[in-house]
């Protein structure tokens, strides 16, 4: 009964990473390589461009992380009662979660360039006088546009699960605790937060390791130097030099590797919620 | 009460406004700066999108081609794993829920890397059916999650009760099972095929640029700076899902 996923989960997958092991330790054929070693892992760990490209990565999906959790759960607070009367605000809300990345980039470089949407507004309404004069937002060295992709992307992604966990809550805690005095933020300080935090808290490590290998939005709203990891990856195995290679493959078994910690770390934390399975977007 | 009135504004914006301004970019015409709104209105881009002779609609035809198998292979193989998941409890089943949820996680970087120099020795790198077989890779796990959640809320003992009542092997599954799980494995089929459709970067690494599906050419338009064409192309990529949430909030109504 397992045998054909096994086929794809042990053959494709798991001994795609096992080969990417193998070449990536020395025994890359291509470029001549028939002996262990591990200077490919050596060179990437001591390169400078891995070591900006692995700040830039980590902060990038913190900051992204951080912003999505708190705009998902105020997004879920404010959406759970009137989602009952407006059911059709259940779909709405998870749009942007379906809705490609590439799109979501086209989007934003329409948008938030210097000449886009939002410094058109700025100067009709006299905050600019010309296009060089609104900030950087794409392409930037502050890789803004990036997080704001995966800012509206994410949001709705945690405010699903944020609804779901408050639809399982239900109101009588924050009703009894209301009876016993509480105020409002008192309320939601200490009954729904900690409530909400288990849930909260583990779909916010599936997004940052989402956005830890991610490619298509840096590769279109990132900076050719330091890019993030994937697009380093990406660029080394598609370089025309094929000693590149190797390289590319060990940093993606390392990235693998955090990847793999973080969904650990992911299938940790949901024991402490109501034994259920987890669920995905 | 203006807190939830936000929230529903938040969200009704998130979801429609990217539509309306990729439909307004779509036909737009000398769209330059400072204008807010486009100097002239052209359907020049959908005319090219639509053109036979452009290079659009085949790359059209390979997604949906690409991503309709699969979803049918990825269903055909998560329907038998989902209902052993669901229903049996066996040594390494928490070990093979770890395993299924890396590839849905985090895009397989490494696994399709890997590959690439077996698909290589096989003929299989530049094909349709390589791309297949590395889009599979996070497709199949995320159809069997989707799956197993679909027959744990399914009772097993239905299937006995129909089999005491006399029920084959066959009319069990046609009667029983299969109307009980329809709604999940239509979803499920759905998302894989999803799935499919928007790969991009492991489409470009097995594919070696030969296979080109929609999300290529879309960022080839991009990198062109033709906004007209990228923004119809974008909501051509949109389609599918925006049909798909369609049906879903129907569906969703009538069962409500």
């Amino acid at each position: 009964m397992l045998t054909p996923a096994s086929l794809v989960l042990v053959g494709l997958f798991a001994g795609g990473v096992a080969l990417a092991v193998i070449q990536s330790a020395g025994f890359f054929a291509p470029a001549g390589e028939h002996a262990f070693t591990l200077q490919h892992y050596a060179a990437m760990l001591l390169n400078r461009e891995f070591q900006l490209s692995l700040m830039l990565t980590i902060a990038v999906a913190g900051i992204a992380t951080f912003l999505s959790a708190a705009a998902g759960v105020a997004l879920a607070l404010s959406l759970r009662r009137i989602a009952s009367r407006w059911p059709i605000l259940n779909a709405l809300v998870q749009v942007p979660i379906a809705v490609p990345h590439l799109v979501m980039a086209v989007l934003l470089i329409n948008v938030l360039s210097q000449s886009g949407l939002v410094a058109r507004v700025g100067y009709g309404a006299g905050f600019i006088g010309a296009p060089n004069e609104f900030p950087v937002l794409v392409n930037d060295p502050y890789a803004v546009g990036i997080i704001v992709a995966y800012v509206l992307k994410e949001t709705p992604f945690i405010a699903v699960v944020a609804l779901a966990m408050l639809a399982r809550i239900g109101d009588e805690y924050e009703a009894l605790a209301a009876t016993l005095g509480a105020s409002g933020w008192q309320r939601l300080r200490h009954v729904t937060f900690p409530l909400l935090a288990p849930a909260v808290v583990s779909a916010s490590v599936i997004v940052f390791a989402f956005i830890f290998g991610a490619f298509e939005v840096p590769f279109l709203l990132g900076r050719p130097y330091p890019s993030m990891l994937g697009v380093v990856a990406q660029r080394r195995f598609t370089s025309i030099d094929l000693a590149e290679r190797p390289d590319a493959i060990a940093l993606s078994v390392l990235m693998s590797v955090i990847t793999a910690a973080l969904v650990w770390a992911y299938l940790k934390l949901m024991r402490y919620q109501i034994g259920e399975r987890p669920t995905l977007f | 009460m203006t807190a939830r009135r936000i929230g529903a504004i938040v969200t009704a914006t998130g979801a429609l406004l990217p539509l309306v301004l990729l439909t307004v970019y779509s036909f737009s015409r000398n769209w330059f700066w400072p204008r807010l709104l486009p100097a002239a209105w052209s359907s020049r881009a959908w005319v090219y999108v639509a053109s036979p002779a452009s290079e659009i609609s085949p790359a059209i035809l390979t997604s949906l081609w690409i991503a309709a198998v699969v979803a049918a292979i990825s269903v055909a193989i998560a329907l038998p794993a989902a209902r052993v998941l669901a229903w049996v409890e066996f040594p390494g089943k928490r070990a093979f829920f770890f395993l299924l949820m890396l590839p849905v996680i985090a895009p397989p970087l490494a696994s399709t890397m890997g590959v690439h120099g077996m698909f290589l020795r096989f003929g299989l790198t530049e094909t349709v059916t390589g791309v297949i077989l590395v889009h599979l890779i996070p497709a199949v796990p995320y159809t069997i999650l989707m799956l197993t959640g679909s027959f744990t809320r399914f009772d097993p003992d239905w299937e006995a009760q129909a089999r005491t009542l006399g029920a084959g092997t066959l009319s069990v599954w046609r009667y029983v099972t299969l109307p009980a799980i329809a709604p999940g494995l239509a979803l499920a089929g759905v998302f894989a095929f999803l799935i499919s459709w928007s790969q991009y970067l492991f489409t470009v690494l097995i594919g070696g640029g030969q296979v080109i599906t929609l999300p290529l050419i879309l960022v080839t338009f991009q990198r062109g700076s033709d906004e007209a064409i990228t923004a119809a192309l974008a909501l051509v990529y949109l389609a599918p899902t925006v049909l798909v949430f369609v049906l879903m909030a129907k569906y969703m109504r009538r069962h409500a």
